[in-house]
C-alpha cells in the first residue's frame, strides 16, 4: 500500500524517467523510432517463413471470427511476447545501467525498473495499435474487445514489473542473473504457444509406459494463459475464460508483492554495490 | 533554534570484497556470497546542524566525509543510527549531479528537477534562472556528454541551488570553475544563508571553510574528533592531525587547497620504490598530488627535518626556474637527488605548495612522509656529509 502511494507521489518523476527512456533509446540511430516497428516486423517475417511456410504450421480457424491467417495468428501473440521478453531482460538491467543516477541522487529506485518497463509499454501500445489496424483491415472487428485487452495489458505490465523488481536488485549483487535469464527466455518462448497453436501440445505424453498429462503441466505457465487470452480477444473475437484471467491476475499481483518485498530488502546497499 | 539535520550515532560499513568478480558459480562453490571484510567508514558519529547555519566537514582523504554527505542525502543508508532532516534537501556530490550523457542539458535539467521533487510547472518557472546561472545557454540543447567537466559542474550546481531546497549539501565542488563562476556561487550561497537556509559543505579549502562556516566537524578514520566553532576545529585539525607547527598556523589557515598533496614515494635509481636508504644513495622523491582545478605556476617545496626537529634542508621548484602548468586531476612531481648526503637516522618530509606569487599557500603537510637512512659510505659524523673524498 505504502509502495503504491510512493509510485503515485512520484508520478511526475516516473513520467519524466519514461520520457528519458524513450528519448535516449534511439538517440543516435539514423532510423530512430522506425526501429521499434522494424524489429517486430523482422521477427514476424522470420517466424512466418520458418513456421508458416517451411514447417507448415496451420493456424486454427478463429471461433467465431473465422480467421485462419497464420501471420495474424502470430502477431496476436508475438507482440505481447516481445513486451514480456524485452520488459524482463531490460528491467533486470535497469539498475546497473543507471548506476550513475543511483550513486548521485536519491529517489525511490524501483522507479528505474518501472520506467524501463513504462518505456517499453509505450512501444508495446503503439505496436498493438498497428496490430489492431491490421486486424480491422483483415475483417476482425476487435474494437468491442479492446477494454478487456487493456485490462490484459495492465495485468501483463504488473507481471513484468514483478519479475523486474524481483531480479533487478539481485542482478546488482550477482551479475550472472542476467545471463541466466537470457538463457531462460528462449526456453520460455518455445514453451509458450506463440509460433504454434496450443493444440500441437499433446494432452498426454507416454514415457516409459506411463502417461504424463503434458498439456495440463504446460498450461500452468502463466504466459500460456496470457498469450491464450490475447488470442481469444484479438484473433478469435471471444471472451477469454475467467479462470485464465484470474490465474494471470494471481501471478501478476503475487509477483509484484514478492518482487517489491525482495527489492526493499536489496535496496539497502544498492548505491555501493551497483 | 531547531536542528535542520540531526546525525544520531551513525555508523556505515563498506564491504571490501576479496575478489570483485561476484559470479554465481563462485558463490555456489563457496556456499555463500563472495568473501568480504567490513570496513567502518563511519563509526558512531553524532552531531546536529542548526537551521540556517553553514556547517563544514573536514578531515583527511578517506576519512569518511563524502560517506557522511551521502548518508545525509539518503543515497547510502547507515548500518547503525539515524539521520533526520527537516525540509527538502538537495545535494551536489563529487563530480556533479546524476546526468544522463545522451540527453541534452535541457532534458537533464527537467529530469534532475523531477528527481528533486519539482513538478514540471515549477521547473518551467525556474528554467531560465537555472540556465542563466550556469552560463551555458549556447550548449543547453547539446548532449551533456559533450560538456567539459566545468560545464557539467556549473549546470549541476545551478540545478541544485535553484530547486528551492531547505538544506544544500556540497561536496568538494566549489573549487571548480573560473573565478567569475566561483564569485557567482559565493554570492548565491550568501543569499541562500540570508534566506535562512542550511548549507553543509565538504571542502579541502580550509580558508573558504573558515570564511563560510559557522560550525565545523572534524572526522578522522570515520570517527568524529571534534565539532564546534569553525576556527577551533580547523586549528585542531591543522595542529593535531596535519602536525602543522603552531608557528606557521597562520599560513595553513589561509591555504586555498586547490592542489592536495597526497604522499611521497621514494624511488631508487631504476625507478623502483625503495623502503630504506643509506648515505650516498641516489634517490628520487616523488610527490603525488591531486589538483581540483587547473593551476598555473604553482611552486612546490619540500624540506627535511631530522627526528630531533632540526631543519636539515629545504628546496623549491621555483629556485630552479621550473614553471609549471598543472591540469585538473592526479599528478606527480619529482625531486631527483643524485647523492643523499645526510647521516644515519630518521627524517621527516614536509611538503608545501604555494601559488605563483609565493604569497598564498595552496597546501602544506607537516609530516608527509618519514624514512630511515642507514650508515653508508663515506661514514660521517654530525647531521650531514660533505660527500668529499680524502686524498694524499
Ligand atoms: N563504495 C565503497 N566501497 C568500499 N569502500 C569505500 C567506498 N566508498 C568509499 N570507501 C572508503 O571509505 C573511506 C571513506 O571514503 P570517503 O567518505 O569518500 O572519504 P572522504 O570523502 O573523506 O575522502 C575511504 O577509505 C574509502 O576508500
Ligand atoms: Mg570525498
Amino acid at each position: 500500500m505504502n509502495q503504491l502511494r510512493e509510485y503515485y507521489e512520484r508520478r511526475e518523476l516516473l513520467s519524466n524517467l519514461v520520457l528519458r527512456e524513450l528519448r535516449s533509446r534511439y538517440k543516435r540511430s539514423a532510423l530512430g523510432w522506425t526501429w521499434s516497428l522494424l524489429n517486430p516486423l523482422s521477427s514476424v517475417l522470420i517466424y512466418w517463413v520458418v513456421f508458416g511456410v517451411f514447417l507448415k504450421v496451420k493456424a486454427p480457424i478463429g471461433d467465431p471470427s473465422g480467421q485462419g491467417n497464420f501471420v495474424l495468428f502470430l502477431l496476436c501473440a508475438l507482440i505481447p511476447w516481445n513486451f514480456f521478453s524485452n520488459g524482463v531482460t531490460q528491467s533486470i538491467e535497469s539498475l546497473v545501467v543507471n548506476a550513475g543516477l543511483i550513486r548521485k541522487v536519491y529517489f525511490p529506485r524501483e522507479l528505474l525498473v518501472a520506467s524501463t518497463i513504462g518505456g517499453l509499454l509505450v512501444t508495446f501500445m503503439i505496436e498493438l495499435g498497428v496490430v489492431v489496424v491490421i486486424l480491422l483491415i483483415a475483417g476482425n472487428m476487435v474494437l468491442p474487445w479492446l477494454p478487456i485487452v487493456v485490462l490484459l495489458v495492465i495485468l501483463q505490465t504488473l507481471l513484468v514489473l514483478g519479475i523486474g523488481l524481483l531480479l533487478s536488485g539481485a542482478n546488482v549483487y550477482f551479475r550472472d542473473v542476467r545471463h541466466f535469464v537470457n538463457l531462460l527466455i528462449p526456453m520460455l518462448f518455445y514453451s509458450t504457444p506463440v509460433v504454434y497453436p496450443i493444440s500441437y501440445v499433446p494432452v498426454n505424453w507416454q514415457v516409459a509406459g506411463r502417461s504424463i498429462p503434458l498439456r495440463s503441466i504446460y498450461e500452468m505457465n502463466p504466459l500460456v494463459q496470457l498469450v491464450g487470452a490475447y488470442r481469444a480477444l484479438l484473433y478469435d473475437l471471444t471472451f477469454p475464460s475467467i479462470g485464465s484471467l484470474a490465474y494471470i491476475a494471481v501471478w501478476s499481483i503475487g509477483l509484484v508483492v514478492i518482487g517489491q518485498f525482495v527489492f526493499n530488502r536489496l535496496d539497502h546497499r544498492l548505491a555501493e554495490e551497483v | 533554534m531547531t536542528a535542520a539535520v540531526v546525525v544520531d550515532h551513525v555508523s556505515k560499513r563498506y564491504r571490501l570484497y576479496h575478489e570483485r568478480n561476484q559470479s554465481l558459480k563462485a558463490s555456489l562453490l563457496r556456499g555463500r556470497r563472495a568473501r568480504y571484510e567490513d570496513f567502518m567508514a563511519l563509526n558512531d558519529v553524532s552531531f546536529e546542524i542548526k537551521e540556517g547555519t553553514a556547517f563544514g566537514l573536514i578531515g583527511e582523504n578517506g576519512s569518511g566525509k563524502s560517506t557522511m554527505l551521502k548518508c545525509m542525502a539518503r543515497i547510502l543508508r547507515p548500518d547503525g543510527g539515524s539521520i533526520t532532516t527537516r525540509g527538502k534537501l538537495s545535494a551536489l556530490l563529487e563530480l556533479g549531479a546524476g546526468f544522463h550523457p545522451e540527453l541534452s542539458g535541457r532534458e537533464n535539467v527537467y529530469l534532475n528537477g523531477a528527481i528533486l521533487g519539482l513538478s514540471r510547472r515549477e521547473i518551467d518557472a525556474r528554467f531560465d534562472e537555472i540556465v542563466d546561472f550556469s552560463g551555458i545557454e549556447q550548449f543547453i540543447d547539446a548532449p551533456v556528454k559533450n560538456y567539459s567537466s566545468g560545464m557539467y559542474v556549473r549546470l549541476g550546481f545551478a540545478v541544485a541551488i535553484n530547486v528551492d531546497p531547505a538544506v544544500l549539501l556540497i561536496d568538494e565542488v566549489l573549487a571548480v570553475g573560473d573565478q567569475e563562476f566561483q564569485n557567482k556561487c559565493t554570492e548565491k550561497i550568501s543569499q541562500f544563508r540570508r534566506e535562512g537556509r542550511t548549507i553543509v559543505v565538504v571542502s579541502h579549502a580550509l580558508s573558504s571553510v573558515r570564511e563560510l562556516c559557522d560550525e565545523v566537524a572534524l572526522i578522522e578514520h570515520g570517527r568524529l574528533i571534534q565539532v564546534g566553532p569553525a576556527v577551533d576545529t580547523i586549528d585542531h585539525y591543522l595542529t593535531e592531525i596535519l602536525s602543522i607547527d603552531p608557528a606557521t598556523l597562520g599560513i595553513a589557515r589561509r591555504s586555498t587547497g586547490e592542489i592536495q598533496l597526497q604522499g611521497v614515494e621514494l624511488l631508487g635509481e631504476s625507478g623502483e620504490p625503495v623502503g630504506s636508504l643509506a648515505l650516498g644513495d641516489s634517490v628520487t622523491f616523488r610527490f603525488h598530488f591531486n589538483a581540483l582545478k587547473p593551476v598555473s605556476g604553482p611552486v612546490f617545496g619540500m624540506s627535511l627535518t631530522s627526528s630531533d626537529g632540526v631543519l636539515v634542508t629545504g628546496t623549491n621548484s621555483r629556485d630552479q626556474g621550473l614553471s609549471l602548468e598543472i591540469p585538473t586531476g592526479l599528478g606527480w612531481i619529482d625531486l631527483a637527488v643524485p647523492r643523499l648526503l645526510v647521516s644515519s637516522g630518521k627524517y621527516h618530509v614536509t611538503g608545501t605548495i604555494y601559488d605563483t606569487t609565493q604569497m598564498t599557500p595552496i597546501h602544506e603537510v607537516g609530516d608527509l612522509h618519514a624514512f630511515d637512512v642507514a650508515e653508508g659510505n663515506p661514514k660521517t659524523s654530525g647531521i650531514t656529509s660533505l660527500g668529499g673524498t680524502w686524498r694524499a
